[in-house]
């Protein structure tokens, strides 16, 4: 009885793997068999060996790194100027009426419109990757900080008041800790624009990162590098999103969909 | 005729042959010196010889308050002494609420003032505590950080003692998201305590509880009130609520007071006396 048991766990723990897996199999298949052609799409072992040779050479650690640095250097100043803006327009009236409609026009724009003018101003260096990264994380965390604040519960505060809590208690103790799990939505938006943001950035202009390797690698039909790239790209991604999850589970502890045991995985 | 201040014409009450009832008792505790209010323990003191009553008399005076054309309190007068039990009651709609925040300073009346002991006052006051219907405890503090949520100086161990008082102590660490709705409340009241109010606004506090839960709450809230006197008003439309735990029972009718009746039997008691159950039939049809 326990036995099969635990082997219905160990089958359940290991179901979200059944589809990747057998989709790799199916490729490594397909190309081995010659069913899919190398320079379309390389099998999965030849995207291994290209992985063991560019981290052997260190050159996949630093384009990585670099990579990064750019995406966590445009997020704190995009994010925390979102944040700022979303708590300012989000606790007062006058800041609202000055800056929400213009935010909300911006917000529109697709901000990898402005490339072009980005190039202008800045030239191809790091700056202008950076700059995008900024722009198009600032706009998430605006809008869910604003949101947060905007949403969170008369009563409390009025519960506050009455309580003799003043303007700056009220804020650090019910305002910016009701926001907090709108602020996290925004965070894990903004990390999915930002490594996009970085992709483009630096498909177009850039001599390293991911994006630089990848483009090159296509001027020498390295198609296994191109998808290492893109998988690399894809761990990123993950990573960011988990930890996101970290920080929620330990700041929303508090929530009932984060408390311990509940957290579903 | 000072146990009851009629407002509105009605038929006698002496015809009603509940006013002789009434009568007697009044007559018995004359001056509101509560001599034959004794069957407590410790006995209880008249609220000037009682160290810890905190009361304060609280005065309405000509109060008006409308949102737009709608006016919601009209020339509504009251006058609570120290350290008093009052409960209002009224249909929903009738303005209770209205009035607690504006005895809280929430809201601002269009007209009237508010005075405790004497003095007018405008605005948010230390003194005047209010505990909502709902326990508006911050779901990201811990029970006994929402307890002291004013953070005065030695909070925890205040904190600490009013959650002794609501029972409640053990529980101090947990988020209030597992408790349950009855509990929460309690550490609704547990906060209410640490802020040690002379004016007491209970709004409907026990409204969304179970019956038993609710019966839990009146004995602990007599039990606080008995000990701390302060003067308490509770909004309610249980009649039977009032009348069991108030010394003065208002019945709130389009915005000012209809009927103010006294309520003078010995506590605790008993929710079969008879004479408090004709008392509620008498309210009941004024309300």
């Amino acid at each position: 009885m326990s036995q099969s048991l635990s082997f219905r766990s160990a089958v359940e723990r290991a179901a979200p793997w059944f589809v990747p897996v057998g989709l790799l199999l199916i490729w490594e298949l397909g190309a081995r068999t010659g069913f899919i052609e190398a320079r379309t799409l390389p099998a999965p072992s030849q995207v291994a060996v290209a992985f063991w040779e560019s981290a052997k050479s260190g050159e996949l650690g630093r384009n990585v790194l670099i990579s990064f640095e750019r995406a966590i250097i445009g997020l704190a100043i995009g994010g925390g100027l979102g944040f700022v803006l979303g708590i300012l327009t989000g606790v007062s009236r006058r800041a609202e009426l000055l800056l929400d409609s213009g935010l909300q026009m911006l917000r529109n724009v697709p901000h990898l419109a402005i490339i072009p003018m980005v190039i202008l101003w800045f030239g191809i260096d790091e700056t202008a990757k950076i700059f995008l990264v900024a722009v198009g994380t600032l706009f998430p965390v605006y809008l869910n900080t604003y949101h947060g604040i905007r949403t969170i519960d008369r009563g409390l505060i009025e519960m506050a008041e009455v309580n003799g809590l003043g303007k700056f208690a009220i804020f650090w103790r019910v305002l910016l800790p009701g926001a907090m799990p709108s602020v996290l939505v925004g965070l894990r938006y903004a990390l999915g624009i930002m490594w996009l943001t970085l992709i483009v950035a630096e498909t177009i202009s850039a001599s390293s990162g991911i994006g630089y390797m990848t483009m090159n690698a296509r001027e020498f039909l390295q198609t296994d590098v191109v998808v290492l790239g893109i998988l690399v790209y894809a761990i990123l991604g993950k990573a960011a999103d988990t930890a996101t999850k970290l920080i929620e589970n330990r700041v929303l502890a508090w929530h009932p969909a984060y408390h311990a045991g509940s957290v579903s995985r | 005729m000072r146990g009851i201040r009629r407002i509105t014409p009605a038929p006698s009450l002496v015809e009603t042959g509940l006013w002789h009832s009434i009568m007697l008792k009044r007559l018995s505790s004359a001056d509101r010196i509560p001599v034959a209010k004794t069957s407590i323990g410790r006995g209880l003191p008249s609220t000037d010889g009682n160290v810890r009553a905190k009361g304060k008399e609280l005065a309405l005076d000509h109060l008006h308050l409308s949102f737009g054309e709608r006016a919601v309190l009209r020339d509504l007068n009251l006058t609570v002494p120290a350290g008093q039990f009052v409960a209002i009651v009224g249909r929903s709609g009738v303005g209770k609420s209205s009035l607690m925040r504006l005895i809280v300073g929430l809201d601002k009346p269009t007209s009237g003032t508010v005075s405790i002991d004497g003095n007018p006052v405008r605005g948010l006051q230390k003194s005047v505590k209010l505990l909502f219907q709902d326990a508006r405890l911050l779901p990201w503090q811990t029970v006994l950080s929402n307890v002291g949520i004013a953070r005065t100086p030695g909070w925890r161990e205040a904190a600490m003692t009013a959650l002794r008082d609501v029972g409640l102590a053990e529980r101090h660490g947990e988020w209030p998201a597992v408790l349950s709705g009855g509990q929460r409340q309690r550490v609704a009241l547990a906060r209410v305590l640490v802020g040690e109010p002379n004016v007491l606004l209970l709004d409907e506090p026990f409204g969304a509880l179970d019956a038993l839960t609710r019966a839990d709450m009146h004995v602990l809230l007599e039990k606080l009130w008995l000990r701390e006197r302060f003067t308490t008003i509770l909004i309610t439309h249980d009649v039977a609520e009032a009348v069991a735990l108030a010394d003065r029972v208002v019945v709130m009718r389009d915005g000012r007071v209809a009927f103010d009746v006294d309520v003078s039997a010995d506590r605790p008691r008993q929710r079969t006396d008879r004479d408090l159950a004709a008392l509620q039939e008498r309210i009941l049809r004024e309300v």
